[in-house]
């Protein structure tokens, strides 16, 4: 029984991080159906850059605002220079733009920070809290409130204020929201600068635990890219559940089966997924079967 | 066609020209790579260009193709032609598994599979250490033998590979404009009109996905033996995203488009190795690059910017 809390409190926590990540990829393919490859780049900048202001001694919250603030502007200057040149391209195109963006990212953090892991101090306490005699440590319980805090101001920015009410719209579909008079552009753009900070966020709130490498990001991005699919890709909680049962299944067949096969875990969930169910949990039926 | 047998036999008598000048060991180590990278494009450029579905997981089929008959060779004695159609049938099967269940649905829906295939397979070559040797690698792998003639030096594989991608380029070329590749451009364009002209859509795409998973696994066990030692970082997301690369960087469109990108891609890690550990930063760079400003490759961007000059 505290074998299996064990394994929950894990998987809730790496889950909440894919969570957050699903979500970032959800918000940009809502908003121009593009498969951002490069989004676990933004979870590694905003590790990289908690670890590198609290090296410098800022106040935490001062270092967690301006980690995710600098990724989000990357995240516009991505939009700018890489894929609005490019919106008329095919989407297999528009994903190879991506994955380039993903390398490139990942060359220039190893220029700025090298190949070594940056140590970031714990933001809470260190000493585990004992419950039902499974153990749990503070960054977790940080983790999993932070994420829970982000997902309900992201669901209340997009129901109750007219620029997310705008963003659905968009979303549904893009010429009849221009036709009543809503510009996209410049949605597209807080598409983007919302999705690097969400998915940055992750980033803060993981580096205690991970620490913050260059190339932390691509597995990251794989499996928050299996929990957007499970959810459906277009729907926001939808990627949200997909990425606490991913994280939860992921510890679970880590601690029952082995945890070699850990990382294939995630990825033989989004195979089986495809198959049974293509749309994923709570997408529109759009995948036809032939 | 016409057009196509004089390019296939330009490009034979250059590629035979350069084995029999070149004398340098590093070049036709370089050059091997590039031609099995090849080998792997012409299945991907049928599957991506043709049937218009991407696979994001072909460094597994390789990776299969390499370790079946790294495996079969070097711990269980098998000859390397026996082990090599052996490792056909292992990656045959393993891409019914995924294309029969994918191909059914409409959309990326192979993209996605191939993905999460990949990475699966990778894991697998890490882990399984009992019969991969896990993250360092399997080794003693005996070169290749045909018909009792031992494959050596770089120089035998150079002219077996070049016979290899010749023969599998003309193959590619008569399935492209044959009146099956032709029902594949017609899938790629609308798959309803294909159907409703009789074509099994979803057979076609599975026969082209198997025929790019077969020639990707036989590239992979011919480098098994030309590099003697296989280890899984040869094989990850990275390698299978290169390959699809390769496609769109060259042209997606056409054959010798996916080719040319084989070739660039092949060579610019080699001349960026001046810069050491910043050449990913500029291969980055020069792919987002090409893809902006050349959205349909290099092969048809430099051609329309060379007609573009001429006018002018």
């Amino acid at each position: 029984m505290e074998e299996i809390l064990q394994y929950l409190f894990s998987g809730l926590t790496s889950g909440a991080i894919y969570a957050l990540i699903a979500l970032g990829f959800t918000i940009i393919y809502n908003a121009t159906e593009v498969i951002n490859f490069a989004q676990g780049e933004f979870v590694m900048l905003g590790a990289m850059l908690t670890a590198t202001f609290c090296g410098l001694n800022l106040p935490l919250p001062l270092a967690f605002a301006l980690a995710i603030l600098i990724t989000a502007l990357a995240g516009i200057l991505i939009e700018r220079l890489a894929i609005y040149p490019a919106r008329k391209a095919s989407p297999i195109t528009l994903i190879i733009i991506t994955i380039g963006l993903s390398i490139l990212i990942k060359g220039l953090a190893m220029f700025i920070w090298g190949k070594d892991p940056l140590p970031v101090p714990a933001f809470v306490g260190e000493r585990p809290i004992s419950v039902l005699g499974a153990t749990i440590i503070p960054q977790s319980i940080l983790v999993l409130a932070t994420a829970l805090i982000a997902v309900l101001t992201l669901e209340a920015f997009f129901k109750k204020t007219l620029t997310g009410k705008a963003m659905r719209a968009c979303a549904a579909n893009r010429l009849a929201a221009r036709l009543l008079g809503i510009k996209v552009e410049p949605l597209v753009l807080l598409a983007f600068a919302l999705s690097a900070a969400v998915s940055a966020l992750a980033g803060v709130i993981i580096s205690p635990i991970t620490f913050a490498t260059y190339d932390m990001g691509t597995m990251l991005g794989l499996k928050g890219f299996s929990a957007a699919v499970l959810g459906g890709l277009t729907s926001s909680s939808g990627a949200v559940l997909g990425g606490f049962i991913l994280g939860i299944l992921e510890a679970l067949a880590a601690g029952f089966l082995s945890s070699a096969y850990k990382d294939a875990a995630a990825f033989i969930i989004l195979i089986l997924m495809l198959f049974v169910k293509p749309e994923g949990l709570f997408g529109t039926k759009e995948a036809k079967k032939l | 066609m016409k057009k196509q047998y004089l390019a296939l036999l330009i490009l034979g008598t250059f590629l035979l020209t350069t084995g029999f000048i070149n004398r340098n060991d590093y070049y036709f180590n370089v050059l091997n790579i590039l031609i099995l990278n090849g080998l792997v494009v012409i299945g991907l450029s049928l599957l991506m260009g043709y049937a218009g579905q991407v696979s994001l997981g072909h460094a597994a089929f390789y990776g299969l193709g390499a370790y079946t008959s790294g495996i079969l060779t070097a711990k269980y004695g098998l000859s390397p032609l026996a082990a090599l159609l052996a490792a056909q049938g292992v990656t045959l099967v393993a891409a019914l598994l995924i294309g029969i269940p994918a191909l059914r649905l409409k959309g990326h829906y192979l993209a996605m599979a191939t993905l999460g295939f990949g990475i699966i397979v990778y894991v697998i070559f890490k882990e399984l250490i009992s019969l991969t040797g896990g993250p360092s690698g399997l080794v003693g792998i005996p070169p290749l033998q045909v018909a009792g003639f031992t494959f050596l030096e770089s120089k035998q594989y150079y002219f077996l590979f070049v016979g290899v991608l010749l023969v599998s380029l003309l193959l590619a070329l008569h399935l492209a404009h044959s009146p099956f590749g032709r029902a594949l451009l017609a899938l790629h364009d609308s798959e309803a009109a294909t159907m409703a002209l009789g074509y099994d859509t979803g057979r076609l795409k599975l026969i082209v996905f198997l025929l790019s998973a077969a020639l990707a696994g036989l590239a992979g066990s011919l480098y098994a033996h030309f590099a003697m030692f296989i280890s899984p970082m040869s094989f990850t997301f990275i390698h299978s995203v290169k390959f699809v690369t390769m496609v769109v960087v060259g042209g997606v469109a056409s054959l010798w488009g996916a080719l040319l990108g084989a070739v660039v891609l092949s060579l610019l890690p080699e001349v960026l190795t001046v810069f050491e550990d910043y050449d990913v930063l500029i291969f980055g760079t020069i792919l987002v690059v090409i893809m902006i400003f050349l959205p349909e490759g290099l092969f048809k961007g430099l051609g329309n910017l060379f007609l573009k000059h001429k006018k002018t």
